[in-house]
């Protein structure tokens, strides 16, 4: 529907000649599309280090516990709640991207806030069962 | 150097007609539908070893051993690992794509993507269908409790 996007709210709000509130650029469009980039990065090279560490199992169970105890310190567990927040950011907002491409693309406003709102609440769900059991071990 | 700049919202065309495989387009539905399945099987791997119990802290070779001993597991680390991978294989050749500048730097760099995803599911596929959870030799209080009855 790339022609109906001349309708959406933002552009009949735009008097200056400046291209601006299209779907991808400027506000929830774009900057959902920069964090899906950055957090899509991280989690590929958290990827190959947790295939890698993973793969220590092969090697002895000393060599695996001994990484996976780096793993459990208070920073790697502050790591893993960024990590977390990074997965249910780019998974959340993926949905919302299908859905933008399969369903319609008028509600990418509405559904980024949805993405939000679920973002809060599953973190709320994560983080303090998450900081409990790496801090009080 | 100079180049065309297509009006916006220009249909694409191709310069020269190729018949075959859109591997583009199948690239953009893979993406979509890997990312489905991978919503549920991460979240499911993130929920069964960091929220269930005493989530990281009770991660250790025993653990490991009790998960890829179970078809289940296994089945389910397998598919996460090749549909991850390959997911974000294609996104990093997107990004690549997007801001490498140079003919010769987005070369390299897409063949080192395809190095390490061909390497990490290999070495993936092999740990899995190769673990051994009781390995000769090993303390007991560091392998799982069914060891001792081997």
């Amino acid at each position: 529907m790339p022609q109906e996007a001349g309708t959406l709210d933002s552009q009949q709000k735009t008097t200056s000649r400046r291209p601006a509130g299209t779907l991808y650029r400027g506000n929830t469009g774009m900057w959902s599309w920069v964090l899906h980039r950055i957090t899509g990065v991280a989690i590929f090279f958290f990827l190959l280090v947790h295939i890698l560490d993973t793969a220590l199992v092969r090697v002895s169970p000393e060599a695996y516990n001994a990484v996976i105890g780096q793993y459990q310190t208070p920073i790697m567990g502050l790591g893993e709640v960024a990590l977390v927040g990074a997965i249910v950011f780019h998974a959340f907002n993926g949905v919302r991207i299908i859905l933008i491409d399969f369903w319609n693309a008028k509600y990418q406003r509405v559904l980024f806030y949805v993405v939000i709102g679920l973002w809060v609440v599953t973190m709320l769900g994560f983080v303090p069962r998450h900081l409990i059991n790496v801090f009080s071990h | 150097m100079t180049s065309t700049i297509q009006a916006p919202r220009s249909p694409h065309t191709r310069s020269t007609k190729k018949s075959g495989v859109n591997w583009e387009k199948w690239g953009w539905i893979y993406m979509r539908v890997s990312g489905v399945v991978l919503v549920v099987l991460i979240f499911g791997h993130l929920f069964v070893n960091l929220m269930i119990g005493e989530g990281v802290s009770a991660l250790n070779f025993a653990f490991v051993a009790g998960k890829l001993t179970n078809p289940f597991w296994m089945t389910w680390d397998i598919i996460m690992l090749w549909l991850a991978l390959i997911h974000g294989g294609n996104g990093m050749r997107t990004l690549v794509n997007d801001y490498a500048t140079s003919r010769m730097s987005r070369g390299i760099l897409k063949i080192a993507i395809l190095v390490s995803v061909v390497a990490l599911i290999v070495l993936g596929t092999l740990v899995v269908f190769t673990f051994d959870p009781c390995p000769a030799g090993a303390p007991a209080d560091l392998v799982a409790s069914f060891c001792k009855s081997l």
